[in-house]
């Protein structure tokens, strides 16, 4: 079943076109990796996906829906979450309260039950309040919960984004550059512990990273865009043996 | 009920109690400030839940505190007082005639400011820091404009004189019970607002946006619910400071009103319920104290003259030094909290 | 309307419109550089026009005198401004930079009445602004035209030293992007007191004709036109000189020529920019000649 599929789409800022008639299509629970140089594009393409951008041409689907244009809180209430590669957590307030924020949108209360605390409201919050400390358990940041976000080391930072969009419960998770700034050993845990959220909570993933060790350890297949072109796409070791991918990446003389 | 709600309720009760002494002990000068502080915690905690915990920068307060005080007090006023009020051109009808009890005005009066709230916010709320900013204070500024002008309404730049006063009765016992009871209400509906889901999602706002909307966070629709519930009770705290006066001109609702509210929440702490309460209160009666030294003061035999202005001065000085070197005002973004107290007194049990 | 009628009209809007002007370019050469409303600007404008009076009033200083070490004065105020209620915040949060801005402007203002005294006050005029001109009919004071004068030799000396001299480059360099600049050797302090300077040098130069034409002096007198002239910096296009010149003579000659058209609005006169604000952000919230921005996710 297909999860995601854009068609041709093309992101053009004034005179420059960032991205340039991409098609992709994912499959459900699969890995997949959106690699390239800098600047080629990628992240513009998750822009577009979670609807920051609205495409200059071409249409994406999810499950096949039309998606095209349709607002950011829209889309992650339809299934697609979404990490930042600059880490973007709610940095005053606490580990567990950036993730009970993420269920915000699934809480079902209206404004007025909510201040009045109705039955049915903490009925509502002690659910929410349950799964998300499950959550944070099942990533291993229970035992911090209240703290500060902005008090955690970085890779426990990382570790709660992903766990933050994981609680508006997805069926599309998009990570981008999640081993940005780990050492060797982080980047291993993390490429267990991707595999582990896809199988537990049964969700597809798509990932820019820049760590090839990474990208060929953990994504099925992969995509390669090169100044806003797909260059080349197939399996990790496709792609290791592409010309054009070693192209785009040493440069040739 | 748990304990820290057993407290809370026996502190609530033990306000009021408090209340009905100092309106028996206090002289009429000392209550009015005291009511002034009132209204005060009202203001400053409706502009603490947009410029604090939504985290916009809005600058339109002034303006939704005179809706509130205009419709409360058109509709308060008997007709005779009206036609005194509006020798220039008279009242239109339809506000002639009407007169309604005093709750029921201050309720439209805060309708009516939510209402002139959700009117701005849908324009402007799409505008980010100091755009926002400017515009809510142009519109502020706008609306005072028109009150200006709308003579057969507002009477224009002559204003209204002899707001009856706050209550049902006319008695001046009764004027605490509104100001304190609405400010405690206030502070109730502040304080489940913000330990709420909703409070949660405007906190996440203030934090990161466009983490936010990543999260399904519909930005708009939570920006506007803030703003108009923030006007509601600007337009009530306005309408309170209408009738506590006694009289209302445009001039009164001028950009400084906004600026004196900002700074109070500033001094209290930017996203502090806490902060904005003790220091609405704290300045209120500061500026009150400090009236002495617009006067004449006399130490040791020697006469010092008064230069009338100083305290504004004094108080501004200390104001910068807070915003400079103390930025995070008084309580930053922590609450009080019962904690403090039983976690305080277990330590000492321990030890 | 007869035509000499809407010459008058068109030469007063026109001396209006370049007092705001000589203002809006102060707010938006330091927004341009420190994404700052300078709330406080309005005031420095106030302090201008004051200086001027009590050298003329107290001193008896010749009027020219007067305006000199009024302008030099405040200059250096507005780089003590800067110093004291900016820098020590320069890396914190905008909004506490903003609210730095607003209680500065609150203690100037409070100063002011405590120093100057509440009552108005008139500001003495040489009769060399108050003769009345007669042009092929039209009837001006002459302080009417020495105000475009003024400016358009301030305004060509301030783009002669924006895109000619070094200081001007590294103003220039430092509103398109502070780090870089850092990192380029340029000394940022010193180019955002020079900006600071430049600022308030133009404002006290607008306060004193604003003196000359309306002589009624307040010390809230600044409050008003700083925050339309802000709004003018805005219309035309935050951090844009050109732009800001523009919408100060959008809001001056709308301003009187609103008033002249339908004298049933004159009570409205002082929404006008308000409303032409709200309008602009609506429609093209960068302005008239500024560029769209887009943030990075």
């Amino acid at each position: 079943m297909t999860v995601l599929r854009t068609d041709k789409i093309t992101m053009k800022f004034g005179g420059i076109t960032a991205v340039s008639q991409f098609d992709m299509k994912i499959d459900k629970n699969e890995i997949i990796g959106l690699i390239g140089p800098n600047g080629a594009g990628k992240t513009t393409c998750f822009n577009m996906i979670t609807g920051v951008y609205i495409p200059t041409e071409g249409k994406i689907y999810f499950e096949d829906k039309n998606i095209t244009g349709i607002k950011t809180h829209e889309i992650t209430k339809l299934g697609i979450a979404r990490t930042f590669q600059n880490i973007r957590l709610f940095k005053e307030l606490s580990v567990l309260d950036n993730v009970l924020i993420a269920n915000h949108m699934r809480l079902g209360s209206n404004l007025f039950s909510s201040v009045i605390k109705t039955p049915d409201y903490r009925k509502k919050e002690k659910k929410i309040t349950d799964k998300s400390i499950s959550l944070l358990k099942d990533v291993g940041l229970d035992n911090i919960m209240y703290e500060k976000s902005s008090s955690l080391p970085y890779g426990k930072q990382r570790r709660l984004e992903i766990a933050r969009a994981l609680a508006t419960d997805p069926k599309l998770l998009i990570l981008d550059e999640p081993a940005a700034g780990m050492n060797p050993q982080e980047s291993l845990e993390l490429m267990d512990f991707i595999r582990e959220i896809r199988d537990r909570f049964d969700i597809t993933i798509l990932m820019i990273e820049h760590h090839m060790q990474v990208v060929m350890g953990v994504c099925e297949r992969i995509y390669v865009l090169d100044h806003g072109i797909m260059i080349a796409d197939g399996t990790p070791t496709e792609i290791q043996n592409n010309p054009k991918v070693i192209e785009a990446y040493l440069g040739v003389e | 009920m748990n304990k820290k709600n057993t407290l809370t309720l026996i502190s609530i009760i033990a306000f009021i109690v408090l209340l009905f002494i100092l309106n028996i002990n206090l002289g009429i000068y000392q209550m009015r400030i005291f009511n002034l502080c009132g209204i005060y915690v009202i203001l400053a905690l409706s502009l603490n839940l947009i410029n604090g915990f939504v985290g916009l920068f809005s600058l339109g307060h002034a303006g939704f505190m005179a809706v509130g005080a205009y419709t409360c007090a058109l509709l308060t006023m008997s007709r005779e007082m009206k036609e005194m009020n509006f020798f220039l051109e008279p009242i239109v009808p339809w506000l002639k005639n009407v007169q309604v009890p005093f709750p029921l005005a201050l309720i439209v009066a805060g309708i009516m400011a939510a209402i002139a709230g959700a009117l701005i916010g849908a324009p402007v709320l799409r505008l980010r820091d100091d755009y926002l900013a400017i515009a809510t204070l142009g519109f502020s500024e706008i609306i005072r404009v028109i009150f200006t002008n709308t003579q057969s309404i507002t009477n224009g730049a002559l204003g209204i004189k002899g707001l009856p006063s706050i209550g049902i009765t006319g008695k001046t016992w009764e004027v605490v019970i509104w100001t304190w009871g609405i400010a405690l209400l206030t502070i109730i509906v502040m304080v489940l607002l913000i330990n709420s889901s909703y409070g949660r999602a405007f906190k996440a706002i203030r934090e990161d946006e466009i983490a936010a909307e990543a999260m399904g966070i519909n930005l708009f629709k939570h920006k506007m619910m803030a703003f108009i519930i923030g006007s509601f009770f600007a337009g009530i705290g306005g309408a309170l400071l209408g009738h506590l006066i006694g009289t209302i001109d445009p001039r009164m609702f001028f950009i400084v009103l906004t600026f004196n509210i900002v700074l109070i929440v500033v001094l209290g702490g930017i996203g502090s319920i806490t902060g904005s309460v003790i220091s609405a209160v704290v300045v209120t009666i500061a500026m009150e104290v400090l009236r002495v030294l617009d006067g004449d003061i006399i130490i040791g035999g020697y006469m010092i003259k008064g230069i009338p202005g100083m305290r504004m001065v004094v108080f501004s000085v200390l104001l910068m030094m807070v915003i400079l070197f103390y930025q995070r005002g008084l309580m930053g973004t922590k609450e009080f909290s019962w904690d403090w107290i039983l976690n305080r007194k277990k330590k000492t049990v321990k030890s | 309307m007869s035509f000499s009628i809407f010459l008058q009209h068109l030469v007063n809007g026109i001396s209006l419109g370049s007092l705001y002007a000589l203002l809006a370019i102060g707010y938006t050469m330091v927004y341009g550089i420190l994404r700052l409303i300078n709330f406080a600007h309005g005031d420095v404008f106030m302090l201008g026009t004051y200086i001027a009076f009590y050298a003329m009033t107290s001193f008896f200083l010749p009027w020219w005198m007067s305006f000199l070490i009024a302008i030099a004065l405040t200059c250096i105020f507005g780089i003590i401004l800067e110093r004291s209620a900016y820098r020590p915040l320069r890396n914190s949060p905008r909004i506490s930079v903003m609210i730095s801005a607003i209680g500065a402007s609150f203690l100037i203002q409070n100063l002011a009445i405590v120093i100057f005294g509440g009552r108005p006050k008139a500001f003495p005029i040489a009769p060399i602004f108050s003769r009345i001109l007669n042009i092929g009919g039209v009837s001006i004071v002459s302080v009417s035209l020495i105000i475009p004068v003024i400016t358009a030799i301030a305004l060509y000396i301030l783009n002669y030293i924006v895109n000619h001299t070094k200081v001007g480059m590294a103003m220039r360099a430092v509103s398109r992007d502070y780090e870089a600049s850092r990192l380029m050797g340029i000394d940022v302090n010193s180019i955002i007191s020079f900006t600071f300077g430049t600022g308030s040098v133009l404002a006290a130069i607008g306060g004193i004709m604003w003196g000359l034409k309306y002589p009624q002096l307040i010390p809230l007198m600044g409050l008003m036109p700083g925050l339309k002239c802000f709004i003018a910096a805005v219309v035309g296009g935050i951090g844009n000189i050109r732009g800001a010149v523009i919408g100060g003579f959008i809001l001056g000659l709308g301003e009187i020529m609103i008033v002249a058209f339908s004298p049933a609005l004159s009570g409205y006169r002082d929404a006008f920019a308000f409303v032409l604000l709200i309008i602009i952000l609506l429609v093209k919230p960068s302005g008239l000649m500024g560029q769209n921005t887009v943030e990075k996710v």
